[in-house]
């Protein structure tokens, strides 16, 4: 019984990984930032619409994810060190992003 | 750094009306101003109590406890706040206030102001706050005025003590992407009024939590519109102006325009430049954190226009 649970399991994972190289275009992946030493990395991102980016402070320091754009889209409480907050991006645009205790920290979100 | 130097050049009779320098690692300054020329005196980081000549005006400024943070390189922020205010326990002397310079807590929460509230009120001194911009991040900082600013629901405010006039100011709000410090309009009109009408002799002070000039544009540490608001207060002829953040001692003077930021009572930034972000130096010689944290005091010096500025380290 086991043994064919585990088949069965590899199957599906197996038919995901070759579904996910056809549909990739249609289907975004997650997308990570790390923020570390006051800076977001990657600063600059093209995504696909539908795509979820979480950003992980992996500073000492509290920081902020804010839409520098009117209106704004998306905001995120402070995250303190390890804290992380995602996004669902599901309008093409470009998105110019800070953080807003340390307005000097900034990034863009291309969602294509 | 050569800091000794620099200081030797422009306390020297030849500059007049400007002086920069930069302090690090527990070591403080006397300000005066003698003839008109700025001195400035190297202490060797002993506490020296500021006992004012009677009648004239002494405070105390504290900064940066940062409630909340434990991480290297100081695991107990309410342990070296409590030493904070022994240290400002021992110079008050006669001093009639403290002022706190904002980043009271880490996060804003409502028992980081608690614990920050209960030892700050051992020093037994009538203390006067600004937000940092980590006590603002919930409610657009409702709970931090409710506390700190009673009467100043957006965290400004000015008063009078002994004939200085102190002002207040709230620059970590609404920070634009890409910016600095901010004032916006709004409190710089009512800056404007509020010292419309004031005599230029009388002598002001100015405290807010990012520093008013521009000390290193690229992380930050300055204010966007604090040019503006220093442009009110040039007909003055002592203007004082105590700001924190940036957790070390620099200070210039510009005119009659006396800048100073002091030591956090938390952990020590590296200065502009040196690191690759302005986070907390967490790699410091074991026993020295206390001498990289401290606490200001300033009082008027009989005769002087600039009040005498003294940063105090919790230990050696």
């Amino acid at each position: 019984m086991r043994r064919r649970l585990f088949a069965l399991t590899g199957l599906i994972f197996s038919t995901v990984l070759l579904n996910s190289s056809v549909v990739s275009l249609a289907w975004a992946e997650d997308a990570q930032v790390n923020i570390d030493n006051f800076s977001f990395a990657p600063a600059q991102l093209t995504v696909a619409a539908g795509t979820k980016i979480t950003w992980a402070n992996r500073d000492d320091i509290p920081h902020t994810i804010v839409d520098a754009g009117e209106p704004r889209t998306f905001k995120s409480p402070a995250l303190d060190t390890g804290d992380a907050f995602s996004y669902v991006f599901s309008t093409p645009g470009t998105y110019h992003y800070f953080c807003s205790l340390h307005p000097h920290m900034q990034g863009t979100v291309v969602v294509q | 750094m050569d800091v000794t130097n620099e200081i030797e050049d422009a306390a020297g009779p030849q500059r007049r009306g400007f002086l920069k320098c930069m302090l690090w690692a527990g070591t403080g300054v006397l300000w005066t101003v003698s003839g008109g020329v700025p001195r400035s005196i190297l202490m060797g980081g002993g506490a020296m109590a500021a006992t004012p000549a009677s009648g004239e005006l002494s405070f105390v400024q504290i900064s940066d406890s940062h409630i909340g943070f434990a991480n290297p390189p100081n695991m107990d922020t309410p342990g070296t706040l409590r030493e904070a205010v022994e240290r400002v326990t021992q110079l008050k002397g006669k001093s009639s206030l403290l002022i706190h310079t904002g980043d009271v807590s880490q996060l804003s929460r409502a028992d980081q102001f608690d614990t920050a509230e209960q030892i700050i009120k051992g020093a037994g001194l009538d203390t006067h706050y600004v937000p940092g911009e980590h006590d603002v991040l919930d409610e657009d900082g409702k709970g931090f005025f409710e506390r700190f600013t009673k009467g100043a629901a957006k965290g400004y405010y000015s008063f009078d003590q002994q004939g200085v006039h102190f002002i207040g100011l709230n620059n970590v709000q609404d920070l634009k992407a890409g910016g600095l410090g901010n004032l916006g309009q709004e409190q710089l009109e009512w800056l404007e009024k509020d010292l419309a009408g004031r005599p230029s002799s009388q002598p002001i002070v100015v405290f807010a939590h990012i520093p008013l000039w521009t000390v290193y544009q690229e992380w930050g540490w300055g204010t966007d519109d604090g040019t503006q608001a220093l442009s009110y207060l040039k007909r003055f002829g002592s203007v004082t102006v105590l700001n924190g953040h940036i957790h070390q001692v620099m200070q210039k003077v510009e005119g009659n325009v006396a800048f100073h930021t002091a030591l956090s009572t938390a952990f020590p930034q590296p200065a502009p430049g040196t690191a690759p972000s302005p986070g907390p130096i967490k790699d410091l010689p074991p026993g020295k954190l206390r001498s990289v944290l401290g606490v200001t005091s300033v009082r008027q010096v009989q005769g002087n226009a600039q009040l005498a500025i003294v940063d105090t380290p919790l230990a050696n």
